[in-house]
């Protein structure tokens, strides 16, 4: 079947338009997202083994050929980045039936959601740079509504903040493409990379590739573009923090992996190095912020920021080795994010509080729960066997063997603070006197355990599974490394 | 003092009919010239608009019992629908076809699914416009 690639795009786009007309019928609701999701993981998973087994997937939309319509490419890496959306997708709507609450459940919550999904996987899909950034908006649209979804005053203080940053990146985006566009006059991604490769790199060319690391590095959050991050992310309920944790941020990562190894690969002096040194102070920031707040979203959200760096730095390395490792640690961040973010949920849920100061000796009422998160802990900072291990380690041996021992050396030391950041959690929330929390027994641990034990399982099999995942990523990682499969595959007769 | 709208009220009645008249018009002329189902749908909501303006929401509302959320969600099952329709013929995803028919009273005339796909976005449009034009007037 040829229209394969687009499915995992279009169930959650067709779930989230039936959704509307059962606003008002919560339990309805909850079974139609829950089985559509769990239906599209599926899917995913069929895709990312056609992508393996017949190499990458085009589809030229409306029948018209390659530079003229709108292409959607299925490469490894981007069907590999599906499949984890719709894992995490699937996650958060079963964690949300017990946590998010009936009166933003009436309110188009899941609706909202699948559209976010939408956008995020149509941004993973396409082969257009102005298609991209439609799906950009399409994803944003939908997470500036779960955003302020509930009302609360911070919430909407946070909303504000965050739709101000994100129509100034938009416009940006758009000023970008329309630059680019009057150079090449293509809007075909492929196309465009043979166009530059025709026209070697100019001193224009260098601006656009600049302007496009402004635009992306506000959606991802680098350094100096990431200030809007910590106080967005900290205003809404626990499921869609986890969303946003775990998907908006690397849409913009991906997009700078994707523009960064197709478009602007002939100057790499000037625009690499730029990207390197940002990408080094960004865990370098991410690593102070992670260690000096004692409040455990704050603490994870700047976790976000160093694996953004590490996994930026992979790529602006652009060794065959790091660009793998970039590969393994995207996703291993995804799952772990999205696992950290519900765990926390419930530890807010149970205490009421997330000042780790107010917080002690959770794991004599909550085995579960605690020893979940000290596995889920030891996959974040990348402890051997686990997940987290692979990706950082040939990261590392990139950088080292492309002589950038600086800024390997402060991913190995990065490491470290992680480690100490998630065990602050650990030790001080979970070890300790037990306290009684007003309003604990009506936290249903059990039933909320389960998305986060699912996300937790499966990184921990990513991780001592490494072996059997390892051709999916490599193959992932050499898209990447040479541009010229991806255009051949797109453009066919070129 | 209660005010008297009789001119405003008249003039909406025989002008509405006109504006609605024009935005089908400006829809189905999409095609060939300027016109589409954005700007049609932009020109019935800017109609029932002047309705809401020349009397007021309970009237409108009485007159048009529409939830313009479901019109909405049925612009977009209209837009969604077309483009997932050529998953039953294996072509590419919006692939359109078209033809030429031979309707009873217009005789031989062109059609192509794209209307529909217009059609959807028209939809969509005065779903949204109207939604944010009544959340907002009705607003406290």
């Amino acid at each position: 079947m040829i229209n394969f690639l687009i499915l995992p795009l279009l169930i959650p786009f067709l779930t989230g338009i039936l959704l509307i007309f059962f606003a008002k019928n919560v339990v309805i609701q909850r079974w139609i997202a829950a089985i559509s999701a769990l239906f599209n993981v599926v899917i995913a998973f069929l895709l990312v083994q056609k992508v393996r087994n017949d190499g990458i997937q085009t589809l030229d939309v409306s029948s018209w050929q390659a530079p003229f319509g709108i292409t959607l490419v299925s490469d490894m890496l981007s069907a590999l980045l599906v499949l984890t959306t719709t894992i995490i997708a699937f996650t958060s709507i079963i964690y949300s039936f017990r946590s998010i609450g009936v009166e933003r459940e009436k309110y188009f919550y899941y609706p909202a959601l699948n559209f976010l999904i939408v956008g995020v996987i149509g941004a993973f899909t396409t082969g257009d740079i102005f298609n991209l950034f439609v799906f950009f908006e399409v994803l944003l649209m939908a997470s500036y509504v779960l955003l302020v979804l509930g009302g609360t005053k911070i919430q909407l203080r946070e909303t504000i903040k965050y739709i101000l940053v994100n129509v100034i990146s938009s416009a940006l985006f758009v000023i970008a493409v329309a630059y680019l566009y009057s150079v090449v006059g293509t809007l075909n991604m492929a196309h465009i990379s043979v166009r530059l490769d025709d026209l070697g790199q100019s001193g224009i060319i260098t601006v656009i590739a600049v302007l496009f690391l402004i635009v992306f590095g506000l959606k991802g959050g680098i350094f100096p573009l990431y200030f809007w991050l910590p106080g967005s992310y900290y205003a809404p309920p626990a499921p869609v923090m986890a969303l946003f944790g775990a998907l908006l941020t690397k849409v913009g990562v991906y997009a700078i992996m994707r523009t960064y190894t197709l478009f602007f690969i002939h100057d790499t002096g000037y625009t690499h190095q730029l990207l390197m040194i940002l990408t080094i102070i960004t865990i370098v920031v991410g690593v102070i912020g992670a260690i000096a707040f004692s409040d455990i979203k704050k603490i994870i959200i700047y976790n976000i920021i160093v694996a953004i760096g590490v996994i930026l730095f992979g790529v602006s390395v652009m060794t065959p080795d790091s660009l793998t490792g970039s590969v393994f640690y995207l996703i291993h961040d995804m799952v772990i994010k999205a696992a950290l973010f519900l765990l926390i949920g419930i530890m807010i849920a149970i205490t009421g509080t997330s000042d780790l100061r107010k917080i002690s000796g959770l794991i004599r009422r909550y085995p579960g729960l605690g020893w979940t998160f000290f596995i889920a802990a030891l996959v974040l900072a990348g402890i051997p066997p686990f997940s987290g291990f692979v990706g950082k380690v040939l990261i590392v041996k990139g950088g080292f063997e492309s002589e950038q021992f600086w800024g390997a050396g402060i991913v190995l030391a990065s490491s470290l603070l992680v480690l100490f950041s998630i065990m602050k959690i650990f030790i001080n929330g979970f070890w300790g006197t037990p306290q009684d929390y007003k309003g604990e027994t009506n936290v249903p641990v059990r039933k909320l355990l389960i998305a986060p034990v699912i996300l937790v399982t499966i990184s921990v099999l990513y991780g001592v599974g490494s072996e059997i995942i390892f051709p999916y990523i490599s193959q992932a990682a050499e898209t990447l490394a040479n541009p010229s499969v991806y255009i051949e595959a797109v453009l066919k007769e070129w | 003092m209660k005010t008297n709208d009789l001119i405003l009220q008249t003039t909406t009645k025989v002008v509405l009919f006109i504006i609605i008249l024009f935005s089908f018009h400006i829809f189905f002329a999409g095609h060939y010239t300027p016109g589409g189902g954005f700007v049609g749908g932009l020109l019935t909501s800017g109609a029932i608009i002047l309705l809401m303006l020349a009397f007021d929401m309970k009237t409108v509302s009485q007159i048009l019992p529409i939830n313009y959320i479901y019109i909405a969600a049925t612009g977009l099952l209209f837009a969604g629908g077309t483009a997932a329709g050529a998953l039953f013929f294996n072509v590419p995803l919006l692939t359109h076809a078209f033809g030429h028919v031979d309707l009873p009273i217009l005789g031989d005339t062109a059609l192509h699914t794209a209307t529909i796909f217009d059609l959807g976005v028209f939809l969509v449009v005065v779903g949204v416009t109207m939604t944010i034009i009544q959340t907002i007037g009705e607003d406290e």
